[in-house]
């Protein structure tokens, strides 16, 4: 190891010395006690490391002989993922706290997941990203089962890691396929051992992986095991499984599909294009049945990976431009959502029932105002971010000449906007009856509040993250 | 293409006999086998008494426990053996990347002990 290699892994390195240190220090000294403290300096590493990331180093970088990656692409997916990360701890952690969940292995566990997040991102092979994916993996597996003495978490944690291995080893075939075709499994060498055609095999492995990765962006057809999972695990849980592993999920597909299948964009646009339409209109027509909101979310996640899916099928920079404006809207979107939900609650106990927003409105004007326009911004509705997050998408396929994936887009978004408009209807006009309480702690309000108003003035520039993810996708796209 | 099939030859020649050879033995205990079921035949077989129990019954989740841990130090150690007999020729990264990996190991171990993990009662 060079000091080269040290330094590009710098960051996943100070990562995992932290998540080895706190682990003892939680076990020896600590205990439970300390749990909050260490969620919050936890969360101060994230953000510490996200402006050291994004600020701190430029240019494309190789480390271990091309097995790990650090260029522009790879440093807007970590900030997200470490920023929204960040976000989620801080608002779980008076969740947790006042239902006596928060154990100081909650924080550790999270971190060990960024750190597999922050590798699958930075993939140069199809070993790292196996071992990124398994890091990740494995502690959301702990985590989605963390309230151990209810059924429903329990079972979320049991269905996430069957499906979850399923869709491992779903990727490990692909991946032996693609090694016994091309004869290696760097990304760069994939498609330049072969002389020009792509034998049939080497497809096939590819279509395994994608499914796989499909799995863990919980796109249709491989979503089922979305809404149990969310509806089982505890709320922040659940929080934190909309944002930040769909963002590193997503952006893994970018890299295996542009890093090392870049030559051959016919063989996988159309199998994302599939996956998109398809759970783009999955996610809008299952989720009007949904009464728990918890699963509305899963819902709506996964027709928002659709739409993530959509600018990626289009194969070019502007598609990936598209997919990290999407993507980094939607974390934006839900971090704010989740913080309301988290609030919600009757008698002290948490409730996820729609129906308990019923004239939500008379009680507190303020946070009815912002989750309206959440849920604006949610169901893309002009005025509001999540509009932008559309458009793009839509435009980059239409500049790609896939009209009719642009307007089954946009078709799925109008039936989608439904079940969001639903839900302001209650709050606003719905039934009198007696609504849910919403307990804030001041850093969730803050969230909720802070994310509503982004999601009203990001509409002047974006915060300037167009450029950053232009220049973020020509660094992937070559 | 043609000689990149030729060179899995072997291995379709070894899957075909593993399955062809499976299904035989197994098809084979269905066909040929004589089936004269009596209560106490199928009953579950405990060595001098009579069934007292479900085979089917609650495990102690330490042993499970303890089996995880086993699985942990059995590959310890299958990396440190040819870690250990190539030790004369390897580079001091070699030699450090086996010294972390240990640590790892190691706050690993010191946390499920001081959790209480290891303790049978």
């Amino acid at each position: 190891m060079t000091a080269v290699d040290f330094n590009t892994i710098l960051p996943e390195f100070l990562l995992a010395a932290f998540a080895l240190g706190a682990l003892m220090f939680g076990a020896y000294f600590g205990k439970d006690k300390t749990a909050a403290t260490l969620v919050w300096a936890t969360s101060g590493l994230f953000i510490a490391l996200a402006l050291f990331i994004g600020f701190g180093t430029e240019g494309e970088r190789m480390a271990f002989g091309g097995l790990f990656t650090d260029d522009p692409f790879a440093r807007f997916a970590k900030v997200i993922i470490l920023v929204s990360a960040a976000c989620v701890m801080v608002m779980a952690q008076d969740y947790m706290q006042r239902r006596d969940l928060l154990r100081f292995e909650f924080p550790i566990l999270v971190t060990l997941a960024v750190i597999g997040m922050m590798v699958m991102v930075s993939a140069g092979d199809l070993m790292t990203l196996y071992m990124g994916l398994e890091l990740q993996s494995l502690s959301l597996y702990v985590v989605a089962a963390m309230r151990r003495d209810s059924t429903k978490s329990s079972e979320a944690g049991l269905k996430y890691f069957v499906l979850g291995a399923l869709s491992s080893g779903l990727f490990l075939y692909g991946a032996s396929l693609a090694y016994g075709f091309a004869g290696t499994t760097q990304f760069a060498g994939i498609l330049s051992t072969l002389g020009g055609d792509t034998p049939v095999g080497l497809t096939i492995g590819l279509v395994f992986m994608l499914a796989a990765l499909a799995f863990k962006v919980s796109a249709a057809p491989f979503h089922m095991w979305t809404p149990d999972v969310y509806e089982g695990s505890p709320t922040p849980i659940t929080a934190f499984f909309a944002t930040a592993p769909k963002v590193a999920a997503m952006a893994l597909i970018a890299r295996l599909v542009h890093d090392a299948f870049g030559g051959i964009p016919g063989e996988w646009t159309q199998v994302l294009a599939a996956l998109a339409v398809v759970s783009m209109f999955l996610g809008a027509i299952a989720a009007i049945g949904q009464r728990d909101i918890k699963r509305l979310m899963a819902y709506s996640s996964i027709a928002h990976m659709g739409y993530a899916l959509v600018g990626l099928a289009s194969g070019t920079a502007e598609g990936v431009q598209a997919m990290l404006i999407y993507m980094a809207i939607y974390v934006t979107m839900n971090v704010g959502t989740f913080a309301f939900i988290l609030s919600m609650e009757r008698d002290g106990r948490p409730i996820t029932d729609i129906q308990s927003l019923n004239m939500f409105s008379k009680k507190e004007p303020l946070k009815a105002l912002a989750l309206l326009v959440l849920m604006f911004s949610l169901a893309g509705v002009p005025p509001m971010l999540g509009f932008f997050g559309k458009f793009y998408v839509l435009k980059a396929a239409v500049d790609a000449g896939m009209v009719w994936l642009a307007i089954a887009g946009a078709v799925a978004s109008v039936i989608g906007a439904f079940y969001y408009l639903r839900i302001v209807f209650f709050i606003y006009f719905g039934k009198d009856g007696e609504p849910a309480d919403s307990n804030m702690a001041p850093v969730q309000w803050l969230m909720m509040v802070g994310v509503a108003v982004i999601m009203v003035l990001g509409i002047v520039n974006l915060f300037g993250i167009e450029p950053v993810a232009a220049l973020a996708a020509e660094a992937l796209v070559r | 293409m043609d000689a990149l099939l030729r060179e899995y030859f072997p291995i379709i020649v070894l899957l075909a006999l593993a399955i062809g050879l499976g299904l035989v033995l197994l098809l084979a205990a269905a066909v040929l086998a004589v089936r004269n079921p009596d209560p106490e035949k199928v009953s579950a077989y405990e060595c001098g008494f009579n069934a007292f129990d479900d085979a089917r019954m609650k495990f102690d989740v330490r042993f499970y426990l303890v089996s995880i841990l086993f699985i942990i130090f059995d590959l310890e150690v299958a990396f440190l053996f040819p870690w250990a007999v190539a030790f004369g020729e390897i580079s001091m990264t070699a030699f450090w990347s086996m010294i972390v990996f240990l640590g790892v190991l190691t706050v690993g171990f010191a946390y499920e002990w001081k959790k209480g993990a290891l303790e049978w009662e």
